[in-house]
């Protein structure tokens, strides 16, 4: 869709000869998901959705019973600013709640926040630097003293104070908030930031009480006894938590919302794995939910026959994708394996790395492999749909891939093994252990097989690969092998921090201890050009087709192979209404949840 | 007897001491480290994760390190979890209870199948019923725990849901109905170790007891005219046990460990996950502890068996 067509669409919304709705859905004819959509009216002075997805039934709050939730990975700990998993982050969402929160469509949803910020309500400036929030009155918390601006700027002091090493910290440290009034206050950023939905809301955002954290700022703040007796404003309190086993609640009963939570107790309980928590929910109906299950789609679907309950996917911004080396993993420079200084003897020729994207069966990956757990794609950024490339499309062709690498020059040795100069296609291609992975990998062997590329498959298992120890060759950052593939999560429904991972700054090396994002050491300063300017730009049209450019560079060039956009998979019982969202944990909406 | 006692206490600190430096060099040099996690979500600045390394003291060299649980130990702090931020022993504790209920009446029960079988096993050697128990007792000894935990599970749960999976540690009763709810969920587990454990037990009650059939003593006892269930019972048995109950004291930190499995399987809240989960997480503090308790029960019951041997078998004497 042309920048023009969209506005005079937004203009009919304005003006009201077109609904929301029907705005959402010309939106998505075109390939414009609901979020960008709704995101779009926000910018240009319509009025965001003020409700979220779930349609709330129960009349009264409590009479819900309990409700049981499994987490395969148990909580460990219960102050959101620790949690560094989803986990930790789903547990301290019950009792902790962010201004606004993010449902499955990208909508921001007010939770703590009396509106959604925006331009006609005067929540936002003109110059994108400034950022109103109103504060819901007569919000309680816990323990009967009152929710206010204070509990805000307190946790922003909080987040932001190095010593504390909260894992939002990223989203507090570079601002600056305001007390206007008791319940009111503004976030003031450094530069205009297009992006300004992120202090305060969804994971990153859980405001804490004052009165029980203002003690352990700072190097004290493991000290906490909150830390593992939380006091929120959610929808359930407090009652037990033993780490890495069981957390229970019970129903607030001066939750801030008429007629919610529904359920009177609580229970997650933790531990085990993916395929019998699955197990629990749908063939014997012992819990109520269970969240992330990584589990092949044909178990589920077998599970699914017992008839007890019913598995839900929603679209996420967590790509599984390859990245191919550029520069050298074999040959050492000042210590450093896959040195910038380096270039990787086969994988710079571009027609290579276009044979190789060639020679990926997505579409088998997809159905033979993943299920409904992904989605195959050629792009990096699919979700919200405003930011996927659209120009991007893959193919399989073993035979295209054979041209290629026969034009290029490319001849089979007596082994089969394509190699130019002397130099053979023989890759390492590692990844971390995990059954779908591997299967991935072998698929993708084959196929190279018969274009006359060798690939040595390699697993590392994943609390390596996924690590930071500087120590450790196999680290996926280190990148010390040809290929690897991984998934990436995208924790906002903005892809602008995704996208580092295409910066020339962030080029992981030996200097920034590998913690650099960009893994790929590939740079184009295009990209980077684009990605500034995204960073100031406000027009979320010009904004979105700049951070798309950034996406394009680097898949066109054939350096990052997408796979598949993941889904995020959760099991729950029948007559359990529930939502659960790519954009914010499983347990964002809590309060609504009930039982049909 | 005192001084014996103290001997082997003495020695045991070295050995502990020994244990605990491998255990700690093993896990500093083995890969990962906790907060992999992290890694892939782009909104954790790169300056946390360092910032958290170096409070966590994981930068500096080995030995400083080790040196620095080692005192910290002595003076009874364990350290704190990685994960949970919360003190280790206070994990340690909250877990303790579940495994001890779990793995003791597993081995309450494996006692109570393997000494009556065999024993009337061994009575009568190469009967039906020996031949019966025997290769029962080899199948199951055969057969590992994560197998049959499964296949109890698919079967009493999936297929008859009789049973519940999950293992909860406090369940939301009282009274009967709390032990009626603590029944049904222990049941499951405690059969799976429960007769694995009788398996190997009665293959060895049964041999030692043979061992003991064909001496003199008991072809006297017959000859004085006693029944055959005196002569079992009286003279028989009793000997036959010493060597038994050794082997179940040496057996018991074995049991612990081959608890690990089951508590994973049934989401057993007890000291076995936990291990699991911890290592799951690279979280060494709470590795450490619960690798050393194990080394600790292995010492304890070692010394405990030598004692009860020298109490079952006056022949031995300690000093």
């Amino acid at each position: 869709m042309k920048d023009h067509d969209l506005r005079r669409l937004i203009e009919g919304v304005k003006t009201g000869t077109l609904s929301r709705r029907s705005f959402i859905k010309k939106a998505a004819a075109v390939g414009l998901a609901a979020p960008f959509a709704n995101q779009l009216l926000g910018f240009n002075g319509v009025a965001m959705a003020q409700n979220a997805t779930i349609e709330y039934k129960p009349s009264k709050a409590g009479g819900g019973g309990p409700l049981k939730i499994l987490l395969w990975q148990a909580p460990t700990l219960l102050n959101p600013h620790f949690a560094s998993g989803t986990k930790d982050q789903i547990a301290s969402r019950i009792f902790f709640e962010p201004l606004a929160g993010w449902d499955k469509e990208g909508n921001l949803i007010p939770q703590l926040a009396a509106e959604t910020p925006t331009k006609a309500n005067g929540g936002l400036s003109a110059d994108g630097k400034e950022v109103t929030w109103k504060l819901k009155p007569g919000v309680k918390w816990h323990d009967g003293k009152p929710f206010t601006a204070d509990d805000v700027i307190f946790t922003w002091e909080y987040a932001k104070d190095p010593a504390t090493a909260a894992y939002t910290t990223g989203s507090y440290k570079d601002i600056t908030v305001q007390k206007i009034d008791d319940l009111t206050i503004k976030v003031i950023f450094k530069e205009s930031t297009p992006f300004w939905a992120d202090p305060f809301v969804g994971v990153a955002g859980q405001i804490l009480p004052k009165h029980h954290f203002a003690d352990y700022v700072g190097a004290k703040s493991r000290d906490a006894p909150a830390n593992l007796k939380p006091v929120g404003t959610g929808p359930y309190k407090f009652v037990d938590f033993k780490p890495g086993d069981i957390l229970t609640g019970e129903r607030f009963t001066d939750y801030h919302v008429k007629n919610q939570p529904h359920f009177d107790t609580l229970e997650v309980k933790g531990g085990g794995d993916a395929v019998s928590a699955a197990r629990a929910v749908l063939q014997t109906g012992e819990f109520d939910y269970a969240w992330n299950l990584q589990v092949e789609d044909e178990v589920l679907k077998r599970m699914e026959t017992g008839g007890r309950g019913k598995i839900s996917a929603v679209v996420s911004g967590d790509v599984e994708f390859i990245i191919l080396n550029t520069t050298d993993p074999w040959t050492e420079v000042d210590g450093e394996r896959s040195s910038i200084k380096t270039k990787h003897p086969t994988l710079t020729d571009p027609k290579v790395r276009e044979a190789i994207n060639l020679l990926i069966d997505r579409d088998s990956i997809q159905k033979f492999i993943y299920g409904r757990g992904g989605i195959a794609t050629a792009s990096f950024v699919n979700a919200p749909a405003q930011f996927k490339s659209q120009k991007l499309k893959y193919e399989f062709s073993v035979d295209k891939a054979n041209k290629i690498l026969d034009d290029a020059g490319y001849k089979r040795g007596a082994d089969g093994i394509r190699e130019k100069d002397g130099k053979k296609l023989k890759y390492v291609y590692q990844t971390s252990i995990n059954a779908p992975r591997q299967k991935t990998q072998a698929i993708i062997k084959q196929a190279c097989q018969r274009a006359g590329i060798d690939l040595e498959l390699k697993s590392v298992t994943a609390s390596v690969f996924f690590s930071s120890d500087v120590a450790n060759p196999d680290t996926y950052t280190k990148l010390y092998v040809d290929i690897e593939m991984y998934t990436t999560t995208q924790p906002q429904p903005d892809p602008e921090r995704f996208l580092q991972q295409f910066l020339s700054w962030e080029i992981a090396n030996k200097e920034n201890k590998w913690l650099g994002r960009n893994v790929s050491r590939y740079s184009d300063p295009a990209a980077d050009e684009a990605y500034k300017a995204a960073q100031k730009e406000l027009d979320p049209v010009k904004r979105a087709a700049l951070l798309i450019k950034v996406n394009e560079i680097f898949c066109e060039a054939n350096v990052i192979l997408p796979l598949l956009s993941r889904t995020r998979v959760a099991a729950s019982v029948h007559n359990l209404v529930h939502d659960h969202s790519g954009w914010d944990v499983d347990t964002w909406n809590l309060a609504a949840w009930y039982r049909s | 007897m005192a001084s014996y006692l103290l001997r082997r206490l003495l020695i045991a600190i070295p050995s502990l001491l020994g244990i605990s430096v491998i255990l700690f060099t093993v896990l500093a040099m083995a890969p990962g480290d906790p907060f992999s996690e992290m890694a892939t979500n782009p909104n954790v600045p790169p300056e946390v994760r360092e910032a958290l390394r170096a409070s966590f003291g994981l930068n500096d060299p080995i030995m400083v390190r080790y040196l620095r649980w080692l005192t910290a130990m002595m003076q009874g702090d364990w350290g704190f979890s990685f994960a949970s931020r919360i003190n280790v022993d206070k994990l340690i504790l909250q877990r303790v209870p579940t495994t001890l209920f779990v793995v003791g009446s597993s081995q309450i029960l494996a006692l109570l199948i393997a000494l009556p079988v065999g024993i009337y096993a061994a009575t009568r050697p190469y009967s039906v019923f020996d031949q019966i128990a025997n290769t029962l007792a080899f199948v199951g000894f055969s057969l590992p725990t994560f197998f049959t935990g499964l296949l109890f599970i698919l079967v009493f749960s999936v297929a008859l849901d009789w049973f519940p999976f999950v293992y909860r540690s406090d369940i939301a009763a009282t009274g009967w109905r709390w032990y009626w709810e603590m029944f049904r969920q222990a049941i499951m587990p405690i059969m799976v170790l429960g007769l694995f454990q009788a398996a190997s037990y009665t293959r060895y009650v049964r041999s030692a007891v043979l061992d003991v059939i064909r001496l003199d003593y008991v072809t006297t006892a017959r000859a004085k005219g006693l029944s055959e269930r005196n002569v079992t019972l009286r003279h028989i048995t009793r000997n036959a046990l010493i060597p038994v109950v050794t082997l179940v004291a040496l057996q018991m930190p074995a049991v612990f460990g081959g608890a690990i499995v089951t508590e994973q399987i049934f989401r057993i809240p007890g000291i076995g996950s936990l291990l699991i989960d911890a290592i799951l997480a690279n979280d060494t503090p709470v590795i450490m502890a619960v690798t050393f308790v194990f080394a600790c029960l292995v010492v304890i019951f070692n010394l405990i068996a030598d004692i009860l041997y020298g109490w079952l078998d006056p022949r031995i004497s300690f000093s």
